[in-house]
């Protein structure tokens, strides 16, 4: 069995209040040197078969629809163990 | 990247500019250029394009808006009138309450959740700006088609948008409506309303005066949030690489709202503001812009002083960004140290971004170079006006011609009482509790009435009980039909649903949504609606206060029906005294208020039975509804009623089912003389209300209602499990409950 990890992100431009406020509490904790933190969502899918385009391609469109909001969210799909991203989306229309 | 100042563009008359894809059409970049006397710099051309789009501008509208400001009733009640923030109206006892309903329906379109969120959270901020505490809020929204599987995206996000601000904020959320229609398929109607309330001395201004006076920008950091048509600008006159593409959307903070509201009361209390205004549409554009021109005119702004969440962000996109959460404040040098304490307090980030100035320029600089000089009036209050071509639409005559009366009538008592259970469990009919259950309803233990009583209510001060009532209302359906009068009843039944809780209606504001001006059509819509709405409350004598006009809501070329929703905002000296609307006690008598004619032009029944809509809506009469009104109010003062329900879209079966099912009591009705059973139970006219009188009071309220002039009919007794109309059918309360409970949760939950 392969697992496939997509990440999504808040675009950049996008106001990430949950980041801010994980920011905001580090020095106060005493972690020092943070200048910025984001915070996004990790879904890890453990695939029937193999990992081949055709599989790619559907957990592609799963990601678009259905896991990330891609009207204010970027997504990137990555193959387990694999050194390059399978595929990644960051514009949506 | 060259910065586009104003000595460059001085030098560059030719260079080109993308006037055209920021919406702005030839001759107005045309007099931009003539009031400028040379070509605008990128930042001016970003400014004025925003600022004299529909949306800021209300330049389709203004030339009929300002029958707002000339038909003005006598009314002692308005402190502030149209053109701030928000309209203030004194309550007694030294409050003064302001409120306003505004738009978000195309960001709620793309993004529902945010969409609808923001839309909580810019109302909030205006009201807040006035002065005001923020005490309520209300939301008024249509969807398309409740089958439709968009409708199934969009609802679900609206009202988790709405309840996850609001809620976070703390505010009640005491009322409004959901209404689908297909004609809102691909244009949901996402309306919200504040409520906020002051004392008489603490009303503020958006207005920058004082010369040195310096102008602050707090709350959350600049990004590039809903930067719409300026993306264009960032990619096609600089730089086309680099995170150019900015969504339109906005994503909002509810926390850090809520301590900019803390925090803006405080620096309120300790007098520190000179004017102020808050960032919604537009951004700093427009804030600098209009509290410049409402002002002496002059101001310097450092653009580069103004704290970002992304470095990247060039001038223009500063300009135009529409980042939640922000206020800007005039303060005097000398109060600007205890501004920053206090803002330091809330965790607020503040800063100093320029200084009011001598003179009638607006001028901003970038790291020292100047990007902008403009006269301030001609960006925010000077735009252009069009008088846009209207002419009554050649399909209007055909519509009304298509008479509802005509309608096939059901057969006999079973093929009626088929057709009640039908239209109780229309999602226009059924219950909302599903959707206003995600909204926090009693939070701050002040809600009095909150859905789905008439009207939301809240308590002001707790010494006194004196109280504010609030209703929103409107009817496509019959707009679509007549304009003129169909913001009329909007107009009559928010007023007869706010004297029904037991409150005096005061004023109004309103939310006008009507598809694209450039249509001669829709435009004749929008004029006959205003015209309408402006008579009205003349002769009602409730001012208009403000409202927001919200115009190209449709898809290709066909318009949402015109959608008037209007909000009427009464008081009530003693909300203890408030009238709810369950039937609770048995052998209570059930008066029915008004005339019943028939009436089925644009009613529920012919959209739920025949999917129809012709014909005329249901006939204008404001003498009735303020004597109605008089009635409801004098009766609920004097507790001669326990309840009351207004009449209107699903008729009198509509409100008896939502008193009884509200109560937990059942009905028995008797038809009247001289009336069918059909027509009166289910004709829309308007003007009527329900009510249950004890029967001690009967006598009382009976010649109260004779010495006046309202004719008041007895047409059954609060009692039993079910609603049973004699000689026809009865529904058990259950029965009724199920059909009229499970049909929103089954189609959304």
């Amino acid at each position: 069995m392969a697992r496939v990890v997509v990440d999504v992100m808040l675009k950049p431009e996008i106001l990430d209040p949950q980041g801010q406020a994980v920011q905001r509490a580090l020095p106060r904790l005493g972690f020092q040197g943070i200048s910025d933190v984001r915070q996004g969502k990790r879904f890890e899918l453990e695939v029937d078969g193999p990992v081949d385009e055709a599989a790619l391609a559907r957990i592609h469109e799963m990601a678009e629809t259905f896991l990330a909001n891609t009207v204010i969210e970027d997504f990137v799909v990555k193959v387990e163990g694999a050194e390059e991203p399978a595929a990644s989306v960051a514009e949506a229309k | 990247m060259t910065l586009d100042t104003v000595k460059h563009a001085t030098e560059t008359p030719e260079a080109a500019q993308p006037w055209k894809e920021l919406g702005l059409k030839e001759d107005e970049y045309t007099r931009i250029r003539e009031i400028l006397g040379r070509r605008p710099t990128g930042a001016e051309l970003a400014m004025y394009s925003v600022m004299w789009s529909e949306h800021c501008s209300y330049k389709s509208s203004k030339v009929h808006l300002k029958q707002f400001g000339e038909k003005i009733p006598e009314n002692d009640a308005m402190l502030v009138g149209i053109g701030e923030n928000a309209g203030v109206v004194d309550v007694g006892q030294g409050y003064a309450v302001t409120f306003k309903v505004e738009s978000h329906n195309h960001p709620s379109y793309i993004e529902p959740y945010q969409g609808a969120a923001t839309g909580v959270g810019g109302i909030v901020r205006d009201i807040l700006a006035m002065g005001a505490r923020p005490v309520a809020v209300v939301d008024p929204l249509r969807f398309g088609a409740a089958d439709h599987p968009d409708t199934k995206r969009v609802l679900p996000g609206v009202v988790a948008g709405i309840g996850g601000y609001g809620n976070c904020l703390g505010l009640p959320n005491i009322g409004g409506e959901v209404v689908f229609d297909s004609c809102y398929q691909g244009n949901p109607l996402v309306n919200a309303g504040c409520i906020g309330v002051m004392k008489h001395e603490d009303i503020h201004l958006a207005k920058a005066s004082g010369t040195g006076n310096k102008v602050i920008l707090y709350g959350a950091r600049t990004g590039g949030d809903g930067i719409g048509g300026v993306s264009v600008l960032a990619s096609e006159t600089f730089e086309s690489t680099g995170p150019a593409k900015r969504p339109a959307v906005q994503v909002g903070d509810p926390f850090q709202e809520k301590l900019l509201i803390e925090c803006t009361l405080e620096i309120f209390g300790e007098k520190l503001v000179a004017g102020i205004q808050d960032l919604g549409g537009a951004g700093l554009s427009c804030a600098t812009s209009e509290l410049a021109s409402a002002g002496s005119g002059g101001m310097r702004v450092e653009l580069d002083t103004v704290p970002l969440r992304d470095a990247t962000l060039s001038p223009e996109e500063i300009l135009m960004s529409e980042s939640q959460e922000r206020m800007c404040a005039v303060v005097e040098p000398g109060k600007v140290d205890r501004f920053m304490e206090i803002c330091e307090k809330w965790d607020v980030i503040a800063t100093v971004i320029g200084e009011v100035t001598e003179g009638e320029r607006l001028e901003i600089f970038w790291h020292g170079e100047q990007i902008v000089d403009v006269p301030p009036r001609t960006v925010a209050h000077e735009g252009p006006v069009y008088h846009r071509p209207f002419a009554r639409p050649s399909w209007q005559d055909v519509l009304q011609a298509d008479d509802a009366n005509k309608l096939a009538r059901p057969a006999n008592s079973a093929e009626l009482k088929e057709q009640i259970l039908k239209l109780v469990a229309s999602p226009n009919q059924a219950s909302k509790a599903w959707i206003t259950d995600q909204y926090d309803r009693f939070v701050q233990g002040n809600t009095i009435l909150a859905q789905p009583e008439d009207a939301g209510m809240v308590r002001v001060d707790e010494e006194s009980n004196l109280g504010v009532a609030m209703a929103t209302d409107g009817n496509g359906r019959y707009a679509k039909l007549d304009p003129y009068a169909g913001a009329q009843l909007a107009l009559a039944e928010s007023y007869r649903n706010v004297a029904a809780s037991g409150a005096k209606p005061l004023a109004i504001s309103n939310c006008l949504n009507f598809g694209s001006p450039e249509d001669p059509d829709v435009m004749w819509q929008f004029a006959e609606a205003t015209r309408g709405l402006a008579d009205g409350c003349l002769q009602l004598g409730t001012p208009v206060t403000g409202g927001n006009v919200s115009l190209y809501n449709q898809t290709g070329e066909t318009a949402i029906h015109p959608t008037p929703v209007v909000a009427v905002l009464g008081v009530i000296d003693d909300v203890t005294r408030r009238t709810p609307i369950a039937f609770k006690e048995e052998g209570q008598l059930l008066y029915l208020l008004g005339d019943t004619h028939e009436e089925f032009g644009g009613s529920a029944w012919s959209q739920v039975v025949h999917d129809h809509l012709g014909g005329l809506p249901p006939k204008v009469d404001l003498e009735r509804e303020r004597l109605l009104g008089e009635i409801l109010i004098s009766a609920s003062r004097d507790g001669m009623i326990d309840a009351a329900h207004d009449l209107s879209d699903g008729g009198l079966i509509q409100a008896v089912v939502e008193s009884c099912l509200r109560g937990g009591a059942g009905a028995r009705l008797v038809v009247p003389d001289g009336l069918d059973a059909f027509t009166f139970l289910l004709s829309e006219s308007a003007g009527r209300a329900v009510v249950s009188v004890p029967r001690s009071e009967e006598l009382r309220f009976t010649d109260m209602c004779g010495a006046r002039g309202l004719p008041a009919t007895r047409i059954g007794v609060v009692d039993g499990g079910a609603v049973e109309v004699q000689g026809e059918f009865a529904l058990s309360l259950d029965e009724l409950r199920a059909a009229h409970a499970e049909t929103i949760p089954g189609l959304f939950a």
